[in-house]
């Protein structure tokens, strides 16, 4: 295991108990500089992870519930006139900080959920004819309601692309769940946490992932598995390209996570699920016989 | 062999079914010559093939299949000494095609067997190449083909299409085959003339002895011994005696040579008389290096390997194991050996010691009554003539003093015992004389303007010395005259032991027949003849006769040519090779595992996979370690290395699996 992101997670797992695997993947998806979406019905614990991610890594942490009437420049800031200088001035909404919370993202109109996911893949906001660049490191989480509840958008498909993972942090094991009830608080714990990195180290950490290598029959591999996605008859739509550039980036980073110098098949193989899950799309007639990451995994040779 | 079979290799049990039908098509014409336990074993392979197909009865274990492998080998050496060469190797061939039944279930092996079965195909031009053969050869290959149609587009055409279709492309390949017939290169001499089998098959024909029965065993047969076209009017029957082996020496039961001789005729010993005649024979294959020529030849033409000896022998450098085609000139009269030496005198009078003394007697009564040889010749004659002999092939048993009883008591015999008898009777009474054999008559064949010789036409008499030359001294002539003037079967009924291929003979069989054996000899003479001499004379005719070597070097070039596509196509078609070299080593290691029942999962990796072995067999830890971090630092971890890869290669090789 890497010997910078171990205390990380370590402190990460006193918070969020019995996680291990999903801890691994929300730091691999932040190492891999993609955006988490997680899917869970409320109180899981995923504002005490948001919290606790940006604590230990010492970012700048701002959480926007959204609403079905929140609008874009609730996200993304607007421009108010000052008297004192008779001048408009670009107040920056929430979006500007290096960890942004999007509670119940799909609670949104899709207006607003296309502002977010904008602002995420460009990693700049665009307001007023201005330009003006997002922080870095800048990581999003978004939480999702499961979309079977009321009152959702559920956010489209070519939106869904944008987030690198989609996890499901699940309820916690009767163990984890017991200490959790016997332990403090966990704000009260979370207000304790010491950070261990700071944001340029995590910015040297995200450059140190780009440079783990992807051997060219680790790409055959990547390959297999997004072409298999393509031929399976039980699917509508394959994966796209950047798909396959996401499933290779965050097979980097599980990598590093690990604490080797280049992917594995094995890598690849942790990170397909949280990777492939939401973007692989079921024919409508043959949603019984889903078809699952796991599956797709089983058949696929490692060439 | 795994049980995981993809749907392309499955086998319909009908397609089955029809595999061993053309199976069984393919083993019926070896059954002749194959010994009775392999017949019975291939019989009971293929209905033991057959009711497993219909039945469902699991395969044999592993360990039986080798058995039966094993245990035939043996068999094939038990029962011919050997395991290769013409006829034990025909055998295990085809008891291995049938053992490959046990172990056939998917359509690949069906395959193999089709390949297989065009060669055991083949190898029935060992044992016979005549029409009949060819004829079945290609019926059967149509068979073969069609199975092979079958096996490429399972159930695609029904089974009378698939023939059709079969049929049609064998009807397209004989333009092809003709002309590979004419032109491809022929190679002196039978390829499969191998010297190991030599008498290891039984072939009808004279032998180099004769004993009381030999030729009338030969006359069962009605195999062609020779064929012969007279250059001009062919001689009366009394005269076509055709001169085989020579014996001159007498045991008592037998006649054999003293020596065989090439030791050549001097010039001075014959004087040729009359007419000379001029033939060419094509005789059968015999294993003998004697040639079969009318009496006497001369030596005027032989081919370079044959040599008229002293004894007026024709003989080859070496034996006649293919069908050959010689031209003789031959004077039926003459006189031989005007002087005989004391030597040569003392050899053919010679008998042995203290047996058939009542022949002696009988003889040196005769020289005592002052008779000179010409009429010791004619008074034994007379006697075969006047007194009750009969001529049968079937003669009772004789005991120790053969020619006693034969001449005293018996007095029913073949050819073989009048002269044996007689020349007995001529050396007692002191008479140079030896025994002849060979054939007597012949039959016309007017469709071809040729002689057959059957072997019904074998014949025996002797030969005496008097008066300054040898007299042919026919004795069955003075028993029998008709054998000579118009054959066997005008000479003998059934009831004396005739077969019954010469007992019931009609004219319209004989004329079939004489037509058959024209269609023979043009097979022969335009098929099977066709070889270095004849290419080069039908090349010259059309004016390629230079082009010979041209051909050989097309062929050469063609051939070359197709197999170089064939291996591209092949080498294009196939899976490619796995390129990277750790992930060759490491197949090797996962295969050892998997022998060891320990395969990978579909889609596992490696360092998953080698956990899980790692966990149920802890002794193999760290060679497994060892190899697997080798192998993931070649081939993902780290840039190509050629040194990882040798260590890799020495990890997996050195791990105790």
């Amino acid at each position: 295991m890497n010997a910078t992101v171990a205390p990380v997670l370590q402190r990460l797992n006193q918070i969020i108990l019995g996680k291990d695997a999903q801890l691994r993947l929300v730091l691999a998806c932040l190492l891999a500089r993609g955006h988490l979406l997680i899917e869970d019905i409320p109180g899981m614990g995923k504002t005490t992870l948001a919290l606790a991610l940006a604590r230990v890594l010492g970012l700048h942490f701002q959480r926007v519930q959204f609403t079905s009437d929140l609008l874009p420049a609730d996200i993304l800031g607007v421009s108010v006139f000052e008297t004192a200088t008779s001048a408009f001035r670009f107040v920056p909404g929430p979006i500007f900080s290096q960890l942004v919370l999007a509670d119940e993202v799909n609670r949104a109109s899709p207006k607003t959920q296309s502002a977010l996911l904008e602002a995420m893949e460009e990693r700049q906001v665009t307001a007023e004819g201005d330009t003006r660049a997002l922080p870095e490191p800048f990581f999003v989480i978004a939480t999702q309601n499961p979309s079977y509840q009321l009152g959702t958008f559920p956010l489209p498909e070519s939106q869904l692309d944008r987030f690198l993972m989609r996890l499901s942090l699940g309820y916690p094991s009767p163990d984890a769940e017991r200490q959790l009830l016997l332990e403090r608080e966990r704000r009260d714990l979370l207000d304790e946490l010491q950070p261990v990195l700071q944001p340029a180290e995590l910015l040297d950490l995200q450059q140190q992932v780009r440079g783990v290598r992807t051997a060219p029959a680790l790409v055959d591999y990547i390959l297999a598995l997004v072409q298999r996605t393509r031929e399976l008859p039980g699917l509508r739509q394959g994966l796209s390209p950047r798909a396959g550039l996401g499933l290779r980036r965050a097979a980097q980073a599980w990598a590093f996570i690990e604490g080797r110098s280049g992917v594995i098949p094995e890598d690849v193989q942790a990170v397909f699920a949280a990777v492939v899950g939401h973007r692989l799309v079921m024919s409508a007639e043959r949603e019984g016989a889903a078809t699952s990451a796991e599956d797709i995994l089983a058949q696929v040779a490692i060439p | 062999m795994s049980d995981e079979r993809g749907i392309a290799d499955y086998l319909p049990v009908a397609t089955l079914l029809r595999l061993l039908l053309v199976l069984t098509l393919v083993y019926a014409p070896h059954v002749t010559h194959l010994p009775l336990w392999e017949t019975g074993l291939l019989v009971a392979l293929l209905i033991w093939r057959a009711l497993a197909a219909t039945r469902q009865w699991r395969m044999p274990p592993r360990a039986l299949r080798v058995g039966l492998v094993v245990a035939s080998v043996g068999g094939i050496y038990a029962s011919y000494g050997h395991v290769s060469g013409q006829t034990a190797g025909t055998a295990l061939l085809c008891l291995m095609g049938a053992l490959k039944l046990v172990e056939l279930r998917a359509r690949r092996d069906v395959m193999v067997m089709v390949f297989l079965m065009y060669f055991m195909l083949v190898t029935h031009f060992f044992y016979s190449q005549e029409i009949w053969t060819s004829i079945y050869l290609l019926v059967s290959c149509v068979a073969i083909t069609a199975l092979l149609i079958e096996c490429q587009h399972l159930g695609a055409l029904p089974p009378r299409q698939t023939l059709r279709k079969a049929g049609v492309m064998v009807a397209q390949a004989l333009p092809l085959m003709l002309i590979l017939f004419v032109l491809f290169p022929r190679i002196p001499g039978p390829l499969w003339g191998l010297p190991a089998d030599a008498g290891a098959t039984a072939r009808t024909g004279l032998s180099d002895s004769m004993s009381p029965g030999d030729i009338a065993s030969l006359i069962q047969t009605d195999a062609v011994a020779f064929r012969v076209h007279f250059d001009g009017p062919a001689p009366p029957p009394e005269q076509r005696y055709w001169r085989g082996p020579v014996f001159d020496f007498f045991d008592g039961r037998t006649w054999k040579p003293s020596w065989i001789s090439r030791q050549p005729l001097a010039a001075d010993a014959v004087r040729y008389l009359g007419q000379p005649v001029r033939y060419e024979a094509t005789m059968e294959a015999t294993r003998m290096p004697w040639l079969l020529a009318l009496d006497l030849p001369s030596d005027r033409g032989l081919p370079d390997d044959v040599r008229l000896n002293h004894n007026g022998e024709l003989l080859a450098r070496r034996p006649v194991i293919e069908r050959r085609r010689y031209t003789v000139t031959s004077y039926p009269q003459y006189a031989l050996d005007p002087q005989l030496d004391a030597r040569a005198r003392q050899r053919l009078t010679r008998l042995p010691k203290g047996r058939d003394p009542r022949t002696l007697a009988l003889a040196q009564s005769w020289r005592a009554q002052g008779l000179t040889d010409r009429q010791i010749v004619d008074a034994a004659l007379n006697m075969i003539r006047n007194e009750n002999f009969v001529y049968t092939l079937r003669p009772p048993a004789l005991g120790a003093d053969s020619i006693d009883e034969f001449l005293f008591d018996t007095r029913r015999g073949f050819c073989e015992h009048y002269s044996s008898a007689f020349t007995f009777l001529m050396r007692a009474a002191g008479i140079p004389a030896r025994v002849v054999t060979g054939y007597q008559g012949g039959t016309l064949n007017a469709l071809g303007d040729y002689y057959v010789v059957n072997q019904a036409d074998a014949h025996a008499w002797s030969e005496v010395w008097f008066d300054g030359s040898w007299h042919r001294i026919d004795p069955t002539a003075a028993v029998a005259p008709n054998r000579i003037e118009d054959g066997l079967s005008a000479a003998i009924d059934s009831a004396d032991g005739l077969p019954a291929y010469l007992a019931h003979r009609t004219a319209w069989r004989d004329a079939l027949k004489l037509r058959w054996d024209w269609l023979n000899a043009r097979w022969n003479g335009l098929v099977l003849g066709y070889g270095p001499e004849l290419q080069q004379q039908f090349l010259q005719r059309f004016g390629l006769g230079d082009l010979r070597s041209m051909i050989l070097a097309l062929t050469i070039l063609v051939t070359g040519t197709l197999a170089l596509v064939g291996a591209v196509l092949m080498r294009r078609a196939a899976p490619a090779r796995t390129q990277d070299p750790a992930l060759r080593e490491w197949q090797r290691l996962t295969r050892r595992l998997a022998r060891r029942g320990l395969p990978a999962h579909p889609g596992e990796g490696p360092r998953d996979y080698i956990a899980r072995v790692q966990q149920t067999h802890p002794e193999w830890c760290d060679a497994l370690q060892t190899a697997l971090d080798l192998y993931l630092s070649s081939r993902y971890l780290d840039t190509p290395n050629a040194a990882r890869v040798a260590e890799l290669r020495r990890a997996v090789t050195a791990a105790r699996i």
